[in-house]
């Protein structure tokens, strides 16, 4: 399936193909673009925030849609954003690293993103019906039970439409990783991003479903007439914030945990050099997960758990900076001695050093739970997770779209301009965040959607708000960069002298990957050929014809089933007739199931005689 | 020429300090000049833990910037294939356990101060308050005093003033950044921490947990005075008749319409437990009207005709009758002499 041939389909044929397709390479494509799409709607969300805030007692936006902004933000950033665009990479590039020719289930595979595209815009229907949720992305219950309206609603519907998407995501990579290596793939010989990605799946099956039990007791509350969080009918609603949590917390991990992965990678391609210190870097990994799990209350020092809890929390908590330094002094020593080259993409990794180090000292001065007593709730945990999920995660994607460009679409960003992206999304990130400490310090608090005047806030938001305008400009850049592109020459199948397996195939890859599965001899096993063999992969089993999975509709149905029973689900609590949708939405979504189900699918093969015309 | 140069370095001193104050954020306003004992615990820590991260951060940019000037790539190196090191055993114990012993050096007194921040064993032998949050302001209850107030939280500076902490609707955050942290009013459960002023002085309050759309305007103000004013106040505040009538005749009528508009089904003036809304005894003392508007005639005017544009989803909004500016003029007349104490925010500390 050359490029040429693409250019010539019909743009109906085109979108036929990514609504049918089960390939991982073009699920990444969609990731990216659904992923995409969402991040920009957060970051006009942001500048919204960030014009209100300008000046003391603003009057551009609002209260309530103030709230709706920040809610929208924090929400289409975290599980829009962020999530998809990582699984975007892991899709594009996990497969390709350990020499597997897809994922384990192609099929989840696409239902997974179905489900989030479709998760993400009932979500945002929320806009044109009534207003956008307006809980905070944590949406605790107290408040989120008395919010008016059908804002909170969407927020339930949407995110657990979009979980069970991530969910599925989660259980296919860690199935992949388990059963898809190629021969000599040994777990040793993983590049780390594979590594950090398959922790990130344990975390997403494990944490999720936190999430999965806390959103459903607060759709029976607010649909149903429960009361599991309903103080004046015997409920608890600091239940919901230890349920969102034990969930939320996994989910910052979630987000990091697969960017240090490619960091890794990063440093060591550029710098010439093998990973320093693989085994401690893989073992810290697990740590920080395991951690992650141990240390969500230090979210909650202020309500009142008591000092036995509060002091527990706070060692933990303080206790992931020592796996979190051993990273951060691997990748040094990874770079010391070597031979490093600065491309747009290791631009950003250098970038993700200091930023993400003063995200790590923050993380642990929140720790100190009296300390915290004062940094809870402000502008100083505004600026920590943003230096930690823009400083790390951000930084992170960047540097893997510059880095896996060519791989996932045969083009190389343009490098001049991705440097420029890269200095004025750094400039502005750190004069929009770093400021935010000691505002919160000086006493603003977080969500306020105006401060007053005369309590000597005003320059610390004005400043913030310029650095915002900074950051837009280097998006902009981007997505010129992205645009101008599409019309660059053809990029080699190993532009960067890579190390790992993905850079001996071409870029972009056939859509069967590999012709035949390759024999791994070692850790950077393209970097083994080149400095021992002849630089080629060596095949591990005869050229032969190739098993492929057909492309499917059913799970696009599927997901629009549950985004029409979405619909009856929020508003039958108005009218008996909307559960007409919902009947109706699950009927059709439960059908597809059955069609799955007893419709036999066994694919189709790829002719050896076809794949010995196919160059390599 | 020896004072001129103490003069000079005490102007130099005063600039230092002002720039720092500055640089700090309000005085009684910013966590960063604590004037409370739990505020000044959590500045020690936030000192202890800055000054161990900052070193950790300055060891690791120091590593950076030297990697980055010996090993960036310089022309005719292209082709340099460096060693290919696997790791190193000592070092990586090294940077495993030097940051365990860092963690440990704040782990312990932060455990220390969590303990003793939440002490409140001996809070029977002093003063105890018990504060409501309510969507979107804060009632105060002297239990020990049968006296109620709302957004003025008066405490006498010197010793430990405990309050009980517990919602009437969503979840809240009781916050004081000079004097204390802050610790959550929650509709379930109530918790208890202790605020102990060391000078006199207004402070800033401030809600700190997302409670719907005016939380931002949910402030109130803690002012600390001495303990002799504080028990002048007690006395004052005891003392006060509610049914007393005003001097001037449209305070009087003010009075009346209190009472026709139904106000007064919500406000209680003078001694009460239920608080619908805000008790308005010391209402011509207050700092703020609403906890946010200047104390004017004609902000208070204002917000009785309209509070919805001052703190948009309040619950006072459509809960009385109709109300012309000129009744409210009135009302506002009345309310704004009812002031039963001396000890005043004004005689606070100035």
């Amino acid at each position: 399936m050359s490029t040429t041939a693409t250019q010539k389909r019909s743009i109906g044929a085109v979108l036929w193909d990514y609504m049918t397709t089960i390939d991982h390479k073009k699920i990444a494509h969609l990731y990216l673009i659904g992923g995409g799409f969402f991040f920009i709607l957060g970051g006009l969300e942001a500048v919204v925030i960030r014009i209100q805030l300008i000046k003391p007692d603003n009057d551009f936006i609002s209260a309530g849609l103030y709230n709706q902004m920040i809610t929208m933000h924090g929400t289409t950033m975290i599980f829009l954003a962020a999530m998809p665009i990582i699984l975007a990479l892991m899709n594009a590039v996990l497969p390709l690293q350990i020499g597997a020719r897809d994922v384990a289930f192609p099929f989840l595979n696409s239902l997974g993103f179905w489900l989030f595209m479709f998760g993400g815009i009932l979500l945002n229907c929320s806009w044109f019906l009534g207003g956008a949720p307006d809980g905070g992305w944590t949406s605790y219950a107290s408040f989120a039970l008395t919010s008016p309206g059908h804002g909170i609603d969407f927020y339930v519907m949407g995110l657990q439409i979009a979980g069970a998407g991530t969910l599925m995501g989660g259980i296919n990579f860690l199935v992949t990783v388990i059963n898809m290596r190629a021969p000599g793939m040994t777990y040793m010989r993983m590049p780390l991003f594979t590594w950090a990605s398959f922790i990130t799946s344990v975390l997403i099956l494990f944490a999720f479903p936190a999430l999965t039990v806390a959103l459903f007791l607060l759709m029976f509350d607010r649909m149903f007439g429960s009361a599991f969080f309903d103080v004046t009918m015997g409920g608890n609603s600091v239940i919901w914030q230890h349920l969102f949590w034990i969930f939320g917390h996994p989910e910052v991990y979630i987000l990091i945990l697969p960017v240090f992965g490619l960091f890794s990678d990063l440093f060591s391609t550029f710098s010439k050099k093998r990973l320093f210190g693989y085994t401690a870097m893989v073992f810290a990994t697990m740590l920080i997960a395991f951690l992650g799990f141990m240390v969500w209350a230090h979210h909650m020092f202020t309500v009142g758990l008591g000092p036995v809890a509060n002091s527990i929390f706070a060692i933990g908590t303080m206790a992931i900076a020592v796996p979190t330094g051993i990273k951060i002094f691997n990748w040094l020593l990874t770079m010391w001695g070597g031979n490093i080259k600065i491309t747009a993409a290791m631009l950003w990794a250098l970038g993700f050093i200091p930023s993400f180090t003063i995200g790590g000292m923050t993380g642990v001065m929140l720790g100190s739970a009296v300390a915290d007593y004062q940094y809870h709730d402000t502008y100083f945990v505004v600026a920590h997770f943003h230096y930690v999920i823009v400083g790390g995660t951000v930084f992170g994607v960047f540097a893997g779209l510059h880095y896996w460009w060519p791989k996932m679409f045969g083009r190389i960003l343009h490098e001049g301009l991705g440097k420029w992206t890269f200095w004025l999304f750094f400039i502005g990130f750190h004069l929009t965040f770093f400021i935010q400490h000691f505002l919160g310090l000086m006493g603003m608090p977080r969500r306020y959607w105006v401060f007053l005047e005369g309590q000597e806030l005003d320059l610390g938001n004005w400043i913030s708000t310029m650095g915002a305008f900074l950051m837009s400009v280097g998006v902009i850049m981007f997505l010129i960069n992205v645009i101008i592109t599409i019309k660059s020459p053809k990029a080699p199948a190993d532009p960067w002298d890579g190390r790992t397996l993905e850079w001996a195939i071409s870029s972009p890859p056939k859509f069967y990957n590999f012709k035949q599965l390759p024999l791994i001899r070692g850790l950077d096993p393209l970097w083994i050929e080149k400095t021992e063999g002849n630089g080629k992969i060596p095949p591990a089993e005869p050229l032969d014809d190739v098993h492929m999975p057909n492309n499917t509709f059913l799970p696009f149905l599927m997901s629009l089933g549950f985004f029409v029973a979405g619909f009856g689900f929020i508003y039958q609590t108005d009218h008996k007739l909307m559960l007409l949708p919902l009947y109706i939405g699950m009927a059709f979504a439960l059908g597809c199931m059955a069609v799955r189900s007893f419709k036999d699918d066994l694919g189709y093969y790829i002719k050896k005689e076809d794949l010995e015309r196919e160059a390599d | 020429m020896k004072g001129a140069i103490g003069k000079i370095k005490i102007a130099f001193l005063f600039a230092a300090t002002a720039l720092f104050l500055a640089g700090c954020g309000k005085e009684n306003l910013t966590a960063l000049v604590p004037k409370g004992s739990s505020a000044q615990k959590s500045m020690d820590l936030i000192i202890l833990t800055t000054v161990v991260m900052t070193l950790v951060f300055i060891v690791v940019m120091i590593l950076f910037v030297v990697v980055l000037a010996r090993y960036r790539r310089k022309k005719g190196q292209e082709d340099y294939i460096p060693e290919q090191v696997e790791g190193n055993k000592t070092l990586e114990i090294v940077w495993t356990v030097i940051p365990i012993i860092l963690v440990l050096i704040m782990a312990v007194p932060t455990v220390v101060y969590t303990f003793e921040l939440a002490d409140d064993s001996k809070a029977k032998d002093h003063i105890n308050i018990s504060v409501k949050g309510n969507q979107y302001w804060w009632h105060f209850d002297y239990t020990d005093d049968k006296l109620q107030t709302s957004q003025d939280l008066y405490i006498p500076t010197g010793e430990k003033v405990f309050i009980h902490l517990l919602s009437n609707d969503v979840t809240h955050s009781f916050w004081v950044p000079s004097i204390a942290g802050k610790m959550d009013v929650n509709p379930e459960n109530e918790n208890t921490m202790y605020l102990e002023a060391h000078e006199e002085g207004v402070y800033w309050g401030k809600c700190a947990e997302f409670c719907g759309p005016s939380h931002s305007l949910m402030d109130f103000k803690v002012i600390a005075v001495s303990p002799d004013k504080y028990k002048q106040w007690v006395k004052d505040m005891k003392e006060m008749d509610p049914k007393e009538k005003p001097e001037t005749t449209v305070a009087q009528e003010g009075q009346k319409l209190f009472e026709e508009k139904s106000c007064i089904a919500c406000h209680a003036i003078g001694p009460s437990p239920v608080a619908v809304g805000p008790n308005l005894t010391d209402f011509g003392n207050r700092t703020k009207y609403a906890g946010i508007l200047e104390p004017t005639k004609e902000n208070l005017v204002n917000w009785i005709v309209d509070p919805e544009k001052e703190k948009p989803g309040n619950k006072m909004t459509g809960k009385y009758p109709n109300v012309s500016k000129e009744e409210a003029g009135k009302i506002a007349e009345y309310l704004m002499q009812i002031k039963p104490s001396s000890v005043t925010p004004e005689t606070a500390g100035k």
